[in-house]
């Protein structure tokens, strides 16, 4: 009965609302540049009078102020200020500055939840890691971001799609304010570095999601298909000293830049600067990904793991107002 | 060819976290510091101070808190009066000035090894002020035939020594090693390795040098920094209108000739090396020289003799 009814839902084109706002966003880190230049120039050639035919793009710099000194945030992570409870937080002299800007984002292109939230975030980020693209996102049956991935297929750098399994009240990322969202994450780069290949995967990546939300909103039906969707699980720390809490060990050479390939049980993950081997003592051979992001080490990350599953998805089509 | 006989080294000094947030410093000094502690002093054939130079700014994982620590070893600058309002580097580098040197003078520390980190390729790169300092030629010189996992290469900048404004210009023969490419605040294994080789061979060649033995000369190639060059600019808002071209990126101490691609503006045109004279590029989009205004460095390359040399006690 259960696979009746699958089979049923994807030889009927789901309806969807028409995605008539599109929020571009970077600068959610003020030093993960890709998505600082693209949001800048994408306004630049905002030529007057040239309408984006069925849709409105809105480009948004996140956080200005971490813009404008490079670095990731200026008092707290503002790509952790977007749960309810921060939204809905009382401000004072003493509320760090990405709360007070969370808040004016969520004005912006929310409220997070209801029915005037923009239609679509995608919000732009870069990662130390050897990621390719990813778009990661809380849902995992929103068939408009698992459609945008398929479209992205066709994108020179390889596409994945990452899910974190949270409920909308405990997202706690800017994307979660839209209807649909999903952070668009390249790699790998360094912090405070802007190199030529990734930039232009960026811009591609961001055409193509542009011109299927075009497709879309002029009725093109998109079959139905299947998308991998890797579902993290956990998260690794690196081996750390009891007393001062540095870090004993960096992820051994056989790890490093080995997203998205399966580790298994016994796998070096690794290498202790005094030439140790550490192994993954898990049960279960899972992807990693996030391998040696900068910005995690100070959240206590060396890596986090994920199952990969595929995911049916029916075919979709706009319906008309 | 003549043979030059030189004081033995009795001590030397490795420095790391210069720059807060170039890691394998801030990892590799702790690390040394263990070895020493479980082995004892044989395990080096001279005695090695260890030092974690700019501590704040490790403990904010940041290059710098108010001032970069490696411009601030000008004689000027070292022997400026300290007020309240002196940047707390300045007053860092007379500290360090007064441990390791004082610079310029008999009693400053034989050798200083200063260990940094570059987002750009430059495989493990020896930077120094002198070619005529033999110690520091021949310790390249036995850098590059014994690392084989990445390419060694030598930077000299031409600059006299009271001009020298970093940290291993305290010492009587000092150099940097730089290891790329990693980014600031990440800590890779395998960069890791090679800088720990690095200094390895470095005590390695102090333990050849001291025993007496004479050490044959060569022809070495070196990289003399010539320019720099920066990304262009918007002339009123000063933002970059360009990214290093991705046929220059990671090629770093390539050969540039006339019309060779530099730059890949955002609007797809590309910017071309417009010079008569072929120069080598390196520090090719290096994070920290973003705000110091430049895209790269360039450099002329030159073949030095070095003689043999032998080491005396004095």
């Amino acid at each position: 009965r259960e696979r009746e009814r699958e089979r049923e839902r994807e030889r009927v084109a789901v309806t969807l609302p028409a995605l008539s706002c599109v929020a571009l966003c970077g600068g959610t880190h003020g030093n993960e540049l890709s998505g600082i230049y693209l949001v800048q120039e994408t306004l630049k050639n905002k030529r007057k009078g040239e309408a984006m035919e069925a849709v409105t793009v809105v480009t948004v710099i996140s956080n200005p102020r971490a813009v404008q000194q490079r670095v990731r945030y200026t008092e707290t992570d503002l790509n952790r200020c977007f749960t309810y409870a921060m939204l809905s937080a009382p401000v004072s002299e003493r509320t760090p500055y990405e709360i007070i800007r969370s808040q004016e984002l969520n004005s912006l292109l929310g409220p997070k939840g209801s029915g005037q939230a923009v239609d679509l975030i995608c919000d732009l980020h870069n990662t130390t890691a050897n990621m390719g693209l990813c778009l990661i996102t809380y849902a995992d049956s929103d068939w408009i971001c698992l459609h945008i991935c398929k479209h992205l297929q066709m994108a020179t750098i390889p596409v994945r799609y990452i899910h974190y399994d949270i409920p909308l009240s405990e997202a706690f990322s800017l994307e979660s304010v839209g209807k649909h969202g999903f952070a668009m994450e390249i790699g790998p780069q360094p912090h405070g570095v802007i190199r030529s290949n990734i930039f232009t995967a960026m811009q591609e990546a961001v055409h193509l999601m542009l011109d299927w939300v075009r497709l879309f909103n002029s009725g093109t039906q998109f079959d139905e298909g299947s998308v991998d969707v890797y579902t993290m699980v956990k998260n690794i720390d690196y081996p750390r000293d009891p007393y001062t809490h540095n870090i004993t060990a960096a992820v051994h050479p056989e790890l490093q830049d080995r997203d998205f390939c399966l580790l298994y049980p016994g796998d070096p993950i690794f290498l202790s600067f005094s030439g140790e081997i550490l192994r993954y003592k898990g049960k279960e051979p899972l992807y990693p990904f996030f391998i040696n992001e900068c910005a995690y080490y100070e959240k206590g990350v060396a890596l986090l793991l994920a199952r990969k599953s595929k995911v049916k998805i029916p075919a979709i089509q706009c319906s008309r107002a | 060819m003549g043979l030059i006989t030189l004081p033995v080294i009795r001590r030397m000094a490795v420095c790391g976290g210069t720059h807060g947030n170039e890691l394998t410093g801030v990892y590799l000094v702790p690390e040394l510091e263990r070895q020493r502690r479980e082995k004892g002093d044989t395990l080096w054939p001279v005695p090695v101070t260890t030092v974690l130079s700019n501590p704040r700014a490790v403990k904010e994982c940041k290059r710098y808190v108010n001032k970069d620590l490696n411009r601030c070893f000008t004689s000027a600058i070292l022997s400026s009066p300290v007020t309240d309002t002196t940047p707390y580097e300045v007053q860092r580098a007379q500290e360090l000035n007064s441990m390791l040197g004082p610079k310029g003078t008999a009693d400053a520390t034989d050798i200083i090894c200063d260990l940094h980190n570059t987002t750009a390729n430059m495989g493990l790169t020896v930077i120094s002020y002198s070619h005529t300092n033999w110690v520091i030629m021949h310790i390249y010189k036995y850098l590059q035939e014994k690392i084989t996992k990445v390419p060694v290469r030598l930077i000299l900048l031409n600059i006299p020594i009271c001009d020298a404004y970093s940290l291993e210009s305290v010492a009587k023969h000092g150099i940097s090693l730089e290891v790329g490419p990693q980014p600031h605040g990440v800590v890779r294994a395998d960069i890791f390795n090679v800088m720990k080789e690095g200094v390895n061979v470095v005590l390695d060649w102090i333990q050849h040098f001291n025993s007496g033995k004479v050490i044959e000369g060569a022809e070495v190639d070196v990289f003399m920094f010539e320019k720099s060059v920066d990304y262009p600019r918007d002339t009123e808002t000063q933002n970059p209108l360009a990214v290093i071209h991705p046929q220059l990126q990671d090629q770093d101490f390539c050969l540039l000739q006339r019309g060779d691609p530099l730059f890949l503006t955002f609007s797809g045109e590309t910017v071309g090396y417009d010079e008569e004279e072929p120069l080598h590029p390196f520090f090719i989009n290096e994070a920290a020289y973003y705000e110091k205004g430049i895209a790269f460095h360039l450099a002329r390359k030159k073949t030095l003799v070095i003689p043999n040399i032998q080491a005396k006690n004095d």
